[in-house]
């Protein structure tokens, strides 16, 4: 776990794809570079496209877990 | 590539095909992308301001199977094509634009589309602002 404090969640849990990403590439844009972002979402697609989006933007992709059908992801805005 | 815009031709006026078009074009506004989307015939008349909101069916390959699965994912939720691309254009730069000749031939002015709609250009400007970029036929 990381002990850094978590800046916003977006529950993007129920939508499907593309709205978990376009959620959190909103949140983002009102996060300052180096604040942490948690989503959490239920889009079995969200593994892949969570590690695509932040190679392609250079967001950090810090930390990924799922448990119980809810995948949580925790970014770093770059 | 990911600095080319996403260029999307959208000819069919389906709500499935309209919802696979406003999906590519906001994964797209998600990673930074710029996207141009050309309305052409059936895609630009389901732009019309008083048929946006309104049932525009699927493609004929649904059946009814495919349509009693759709159905149920808008129940459960899922938003409508437009609200999809709503959404997109306030995340990214999605420029939508109507050819003008089906413009012509549909009898469609400017001022009976949505406000999705942010202009009306010919095929030449189209391929201009496309660049390099991909060009998705839908």
């Amino acid at each position: 776990m990381s002990s850094e404090q978590i800046a916003q969640v977006v529950d993007a849990k129920g939508l499907s794809c593309p709205m978990p990403i376009v959620k959190t590439a909103q949140a983002v844009k009102g996060l300052a570079s180096g604040q942490l972002l948690e989503v959490l979402a239920t889009d079995p697609g969200s593994t892949k496209d969570f590690a695509a989006w932040a190679k392609s933007t250079g967001n950090e992709l810090v930390e990924q877990t799922v448990e119980g059908g809810v995948y949580r992801f925790v970014l770093r805005k770059k | 590539m990911e600095d080319e815009p996403l260029n999307i031709v959208l000819f069919s006026g389906t709500e499935d095909r309209l919802q696979a078009a406003a999906v590519m074009a906001s994964g797209a506004a998600a990673l930074g992308r710029k996207v141009n989307i050309f309305l052409q015939y059936w895609g630009l008349e389901a732009f019309r301001k008083e048929k946006v909101s309104t049932s525009l069916g699927l493609a004929p390959e649904a059946g009814a199977r495919g349509a009693a699965l759709v159905a149920e994912a808008a129940a459960a939720g899922q938003q409508p094509w437009h609200a999809t691309l709503r959404v997109a254009k306030e995340l990214g730069e999605i420029d939508i634009q109507a050819c003008s000749l089906s413009m012509d031939v549909l009898k469609i002015e400017e001022e009976d589309l949505d406000p999705l709609v942010d202009g009306v250009e010919g095929v030449t400007a189209f391929y201009l602002n496309a660049g390099d970029g991909h060009i998705l036929f839908i």
